[in-house]
């Protein structure tokens, strides 16, 4: 590796934490007035903001409904200034295209689609600043932007990405640790029932260590989907105590 | 969501309540709307701003990056504009369908403020005809409720003097090959003159009268505005119709002086409120999004 220390002999990693601490989150719901549901994440220096409108009649030609569940429409693109280089493009390369189905696909595990036939819910994620675990940070927001506008789920879905280095698994990696060359996996997961909405690994891995590495990611989720709740209580108690006004 | 309805009668509502000087929100016809600007809210850019206006949301962050200035100006610098309009504001913008919109925003961008009478674009110039620095704009509009251009000029003033330049050191090896060196130190910056930027004030035309500001509704109601970029002295920069209807001359004058009062005005509390900010330095709490 080209001289970085992903993991020091102390155990500690590049930002200072341990090999299974998350960084800071923070998240808010309700963004914005207009949208039917909103939320705004914030997983250590990655920020992402997420947008839900619908169920609503499905836009565009009436082809792609569906008749006994709804059509979950997702998009997901990147500000230009929020990457080290400018993008020329916020959306439409293969990367967010690739990405866009991925939190599709997510989404299309947890959300009660059958409540809603013919009919179409959006969801809309931006990043406005990278620092590694874009996937993971689109799905937490999406999730609590989904739980702002009413659309019931199965369960919370939450998603981490975890690392291999020196046979350590590391939780929640930033930019520097994904681009260190190691192997890295996203894992989305329905924390209740540990049910897996999404899995995907870059890079190889000996079998050996797989189990390690989705318990570290299993865990991670696990920890996430408690500050969500505690983000969708929060902003309950709040709203509540302003209608009661 | 930025398409409305409004029918018939709450058209009428509304512009008598114009011609009384009263609008459907309270304000009078040279009122804005809550406005709060917030800067520096996105680390990895030079300089960055987020204004709400209203419902209206806007951030935008500035990259600079060096560049090889224009043949015909080559000892100046330059500015790009990008407008993304994206799907957060409304579904309508998904895919491709805000790109005319923002190719629409980005032109008038460039009209009113890439030029050396609003900012010295000679202080980008790094090497006369070999490098200069190019400020990438990128506006991304996250909701529309009217009234984008008074935002976005507001926005983009606001993150250009945040913007922070890195200095540059030119070293001349032995064989007369140049290198430039930018500076580690994040003090050892340099700051745009941001005193001539102007900001923009769109004057819509409802009835007889014209107002600031309008929201979605009102300008659903009003058949063209004026759009009148105006410095801090009260020079009217630019001046453009927007709009399918038609303007007579002297509502055209009129609307001038009103743009250029309202402003004038526009420009005091905003530079204090941006000097304020600035001098809380490190103490201030940076809210972003999750205020």
């Amino acid at each position: 590796m080209a001289g970085l220390e992903l993991l020091s002999d102390q155990g500690y990693r590049l930002d200072g934490r341990k090999a299974t601490e998350l960084r800071k989150l923070q998240a808010r719901m309700g963004v914005f007035g207009q949208a039917d549901g909103s939320a705004y994440m914030e997983q250590g220096n990655t920020k992402a903001l997420a947008v839900v409108y619908g169920p609503h009649e499905v836009r565009g030609s009436r082809s792609k409904s569906l008749h006994d569940r709804a059509v979950i429409n997702c998009q997901y693109s990147m500000a230009t200034f929020s990457t080290a280089e400018r993008k020329r493009r916020p959306h439409g390369d293969r990367k967010s295209s690739e990405m866009s189905l991925h939190l599709k696909q997510t989404f299309e595990a947890a959300v009660l689609t059958q409540l809603y036939p013919r009919s179409q819910i959006d969801i809309y994620v931006k990043i406005l600043q990278s620092d590694g675990g874009n996937y993971s940070a689109c799905v937490n927001a999406a999730t609590l932007a989904l739980v702002d506008a009413g659309i019931p789920m199965r369960d919370y879905v939450c998603a981490c990405t975890a690392g291999f280095v020196e046979d350590t698994p590391l939780a929640d990696l930033c930019h520097a640790e994904e681009s260190g060359g190691g192997t890295t996996l996203s894992l989305a997961l329905l924390p209740r029932s540990e049910s897996i909405a999404l899995v995907q690994m870059d890079a190889r891995l000996h079998q050996d260590h797989l189990p390690a590495l989705m318990e570290a990611a299993t865990v991670a989720c696990k920890g996430l989907s408690k500050v969500l709740d505690d983000v969708v209580r929060q902003h309950l108690q709040e709203v509540s105590v302003q209608t009661r006004e | 969501m930025a398409t409305i309805q409004v029918s018939e009668a709450e058209k009428v509502y509304i512009m008598h309540g114009v011609r009384d000087d009263s609008r459907v929100d309270g304000r009078g016809c040279e009122d804005y709307r809550h406005m709060e600007i917030e800067t520096d809210v996105v680390s990895n850019t030079d300089g960055s701003a987020k204004v709400s206006l209203g419902q209206t949301d806007i951030l935008v962050g500035i990259k600079a990056e060096i560049g090889r200035p224009r043949p015909m100006v080559p000892d100046e610098g330059y500015l790009e504009f990008f407008v993304d309009c994206s799907a957060n504001a409304t579904p309508e913008f998904e895919g491709r369908g805000g790109e005319e919109l923002g190719v629409e925003l980005s032109n008038n961008l460039y009209k009113v403020f890439n030029n050396r009478h609003s900012l010295d674009l000679r202080s980008l110039c790094i090497r006369p005809g070999e490098n200069c620095w190019v400020l990438y704009v990128d506006v991304l509009l996250l909701q529309c409720d009217g009234n984008l251009f008074d935002a976005m000029s507001i926005a983009i003033k606001a993150a250009l003097f945040n913007t922070r330049i890195p200095n540059v050191h030119i070293s001349e090896d032995e064989e007369g090959g140049k290198e430039i060196e930018l500076s580690d130190d994040p003090y050892d910056c340099m700051r745009l003159n941001v005193e001539n930027v102007p900001c923009i004030v769109t004057l819509c035309k409802i009835g007889h009268r014209h107002v600031v500001d309008a929201t979605l509704q009102e300008k659903s109601c009003s058949v063209a505005s004026l759009l009148i970029s105006v410095t801090h002295k009260g020079t009217v920069t630019c001046v453009r119709k927007l709009g399918g209807g038609s303007l007579d001359p002297d509502s055209i004058f009129e609307m001038t002086e009103t743009g250029k009062r309202v402003g004038k005005m526009l420009h005091v509390p905003l530079m204090e409120l941006l000097q304020k900010e600035e001098n809380l330095g490190r103490e201030r709490t940076k809210v972003g999004f999750l205020a």
